[in-house]
């Protein structure tokens, strides 16, 4: 019985929130990872896409609310999703049009894109702090739980509780969708294996034919996608604020660069190794152990590896650890 | 015209801006001189770091993101050196730190002497993670309490081992000690990695220094702040209070409140130009010796500098650790001008990108480049807020003042700057990709 117990404590603490965190960082480092293979270079501005598309919808989710709108259980934003995902492709398309394509007429270096990258990373989080402000926003509504603590004791006569929140399911059910859509995307459609094609060897691409410009576009219309899902699940599961997005850069780059920057598997990969360890070494396991060591070694303490505050340090280390022993990460990255 | 000419014109441009914010409070110019001495001094500083930031990239084109980090360091020597060591403290859990940290650096040592002697397989994997956690369980044992007990001392002001109590213009080498010793251990692990992953890889270090300082209450007092440090100008109430002082601004027709503020803030331009002037120097020297050509042959192509027998890691290892010394000084500098340590407040849009926008905008390569993006990018960063009213006011002037479209623009046009400094840079990269002042 303690067992269990442990395991549910585990799997409540550790498990759920890990599991739902590293889907939205997967999502968003497969945006990262497809930028880099297709234009390549890193996108410093991966954040404060998030941050627009999320934004937009936020926005229409208010707007349905107070027309009375609602999605039952589920939460409102997922009807405000779609119009976010065409806003936030829009402003891809813009910003490819006006910034990133003369540089690739040009064929600039990779480092200059990650500087224009950065112009654009300032623009467009000056843009959503300018639209929304920088504070806080909640927008979650609907059903806030798929099984409630109480309700899962009174189940199974357990002492620990086990709470899934409607969010959590949301987030793993719709990575798990994306990720299936955008691999049969990528191995079974013309657009999809001419994208593999251009990202394996421009030049031998460009001979057979492919246009690289409509090549680019997909590109930025499904990062734009994923980009918009990974911003909103994110946003419905903790909160949005402009500055947090911002930050998510990073956890999200760990996860592309541990599992290796192009590489899908390496970005899905990525995503959950960052999320597991970020939770587990900052998790204090005395409730766990309490339930599986004898009463007499009880721990005093709360035996947490490192103070929460450290989670981005987590990340890192792990990242550079990685990258100490395979300098292109996991699933063996490309190097531009 | 020359390039002299030019340079010249672009950093008279910038004073004139600067003067004018002193001298006339038309559009969006604030009239006030303490103002224009404060764009000044922040500006000074920006300048500095633009120049590590230049060693690097542009000499050397390293493509380090975590300036931030080094910054950082530079504010941490600040309160290592010049605040008084706290009584009791280092009785208390001093020794046992130390003790933990070297312990700490043992177990390291020992986990990379196994990856060296042990051969591949399975026993090396079992003798790596049983040093690992015994080295970690020993660290946080000798560690956790020693911590409890300097925390526990006056925690509302102290809670820290405090400084060594020196005279606090020796933390700013100190600071760039620290950060050139920290640059080194990065350096050492990071320096292998190639383009986007060492850019990656320095942006989470950054990341995690900060993260040291916001935690590690016994070294920084956290997100607690250090407050007070010394300084090296006195007390602009000990100037009011001083007849001779009184006195002198009278002759100038000076309120003694306007010149003791005025005193104080002169004085810290004055030190900074000497700072900026002297690394500004050293750092001609070092593009126009042998030794900057040879980084300049290394940039542009790393392969043929190899060939020619240049030890490319080494020389690498060299300019990030110089760049990042100069990043720590001016961290030191600026610490002292807040007179405290704030962690929480440093976040890479102010102390990276921004840093790296000043030296694109400058020009990356040239020295003067760098001085002067860091002079003009830091007053457009203060300034563009009061003109983003300004022009918001103007376009919106024909509406009602409780019309929502206008009090929403109003209430964000100060995130008009964000936006502006993406648009300058974007602008640059299109137009004047070498930057403002090109590189010879």
């Amino acid at each position: 019985m303690d067992f269990l117990n442990a395991l549910v404590a585990l799997t409540n603490f550790v498990g759920v929130p890990a599991i739902a965190y590293g889907s939205q960082l997967a999502l968003g480092a497969l945006g990262v990872t497809l930028i880099y293979s297709v234009l390549r270079f890193s996108n410093f501005a991966h954040g404060d896409t998030m941050a627009f598309g999320t934004m937009v919808t936020i926005i229409v989710t208010w707007w349905l609310q107070s027309m009375g709108i609602s999605f039952g259980p589920l939460p409102t934003a997922l009807l405000a999703l779609p119009l976010g995902i065409v806003s936030c492709m829009l402003l891809m398309l813009v910003t490819d049009r006006t910034v990133y394509r003369f540089y690739r007429t040009q064929k600039a270096k990779p480092v200059i894109f990650v500087m224009v990258s950065l112009g654009v990373m300032f623009m467009m989080n000056g843009l959503v702090r300018f639209v929304i402000g920088p504070g806080d926003q909640r927008f979650a509504d609907g059903e806030r739980f798929l099984i409630s603590a109480r309700d899962f004791k009174a189940m199974t006569g357990l002492s620990e509780g086990l709470a899934i929140k409607t969010t959590q399911g949301i987030t793993v059910v719709t990575a798990v969708v994306v990720v299936a859509l955008l691999f049969w995307f990528l191995n079974k459609t013309r657009t999809g294996k001419s994208m593999r094609a251009y990202s394996d060897n421009e030049d031998l691409a460009l001979l057979s034919g492919i246009n690289p410009e409509r090549v680019v576009m997909y590109t930025w219309l499904i990062v734009a996608t994923l980009a918009t899902i990974a911003g909103v699940l994110y946003g419905l599961d903790k909160s949005f604020k402009p500055f947090t997005y911002f930050q998510l850069l990073l956890p999200i780059f760990a996860a592309a660069i541990v599992g290796g920057l192009g590489s899908p598997v390496g970005a899905i990969a990525g995503g959950f190794i960052i999320a597991f360890s970020e939770v587990t070494i900052t998790y204090a396991w005395k409730k766990v152990l309490t339930y599986v060591v004898p009463e007499s070694f009880e721990p005093d303490g709360l035996v947490q590896l490192l103070s929460t505050d450290y989670k981005f340090a987590v990340s890192f280390a792990i990242l550079v650890v990685v990258l100490l022993f395979k300098p292109t990460g996991l699933f063996k990255g490309k190097v531009v | 015209m020359s390039e002299t000419v030019k340079t010249s014109l672009l950093f008279l441009f910038v004073g004139i801006l600067i003067l004018l914010e002193g001298s006339t409070s038309f559009l969006f110019f604030s009239g006030s001189w303490n103002s224009a001495l404060v764009i000044l001094n922040m500006g000074l500083v920006s300048a500095i770091m633009a120049i590590g930031v230049n060693l690097q990239w542009g000499f050397a084109g390293l493509f380090n993101v975590g300036i931030m980090g080094f910054v950082a360091l530079g504010g941490l020597a600040v309160v290592l050196v010049s605040t008084a060591p706290t009584p009791g403290a280092w009785s208390q859990g001093g020794v046992g730190i130390i003790m933990a940290l070297a312990m700490g650096a043992m177990t390291l040592v020992a986990a990379v002497a196994t990856m060296r002697m042990v051969p591949a397989g399975k026993l090396r994997v079992a003798v790596l993670l049983a040093v690992l956690i015994v080295g970690f369980v020993v660290y946080r044992a000798i560690f956790d309490p020693a911590v409890a007990g300097v925390e526990a001392i006056n925690p509302a002001l102290e809670g820290n081992l405090g400084g060594l109590g020196l005279p606090v213009l020796l933390a700013w080498p100190a600071g760039g000690l620290l950060a050139a010793g920290v640059a080194w251990l990065i350096g050492k692990t990071a320096l292998g990695l190639r383009s986007d992953y060492l850019a990656i890889a320095t942006l989470g270090i950054a990341e995690i220094i900060i993260s040291v300082l916001k935690n590690e209450d016994w070294l920084s007092r956290g997100v607690k702040n250090v407050v007070g440090l010394p300084r090296p100008l006195p007390y602009e109430v000990d100037l009011q209070n001083d007849a001779e002082f009184v006195a002198k601004a009278a002759e100038y027709g000076l309120d003694p409140v306007l010149a003791s503020t005025l005193y104080v803030k002169l004085g810290y331009s004055l030190l900074f130009t000497v700072v900026l002037l002297v690394l500004l120097w050293m750092a001609q020297m070092a593009l126009k010796s042998p030794w900057g050509r040879m980084m300049r042959a290394i940039r542009d192509n790393e392969v043929a500098a190899e060939a020619m027998g240049k030890d490319v890691t080494r020389r690498h290892l060299q300019i990030f650790i110089l760049g990042s010394a100069i990043c720590g000084i001016a961290g030191a500098m600026m610490t002292t001008l807040d007179s405290q340590l704030t962690p929480g407040t440093y976040n890479p849009l102010r102390f990276t990108f921004l840093i790296w926008v000043m030296v694109i905008v400058g020009g990356s390569g040239n020295n003067f480049g760098a001085v002067l993006g860091g002079l003009l990018i830091w007053f457009l960063w203060i300034k563009v807020e009061p003109m983003g009213i300004l022009l918001i006011e103007t376009l919106t002037a024909g509406m009602a003042d409780t019309n929502a479209l206008k009090v929403h623009l109003l209430e964000s046009a100060s995130h008009m700057r964000l936006l502006t400094m993406g648009l300058i840079l974007l602008l640059v990269l299109r137009f004047s990709p070498r930057g403002l002042i090109p590189e010879r």
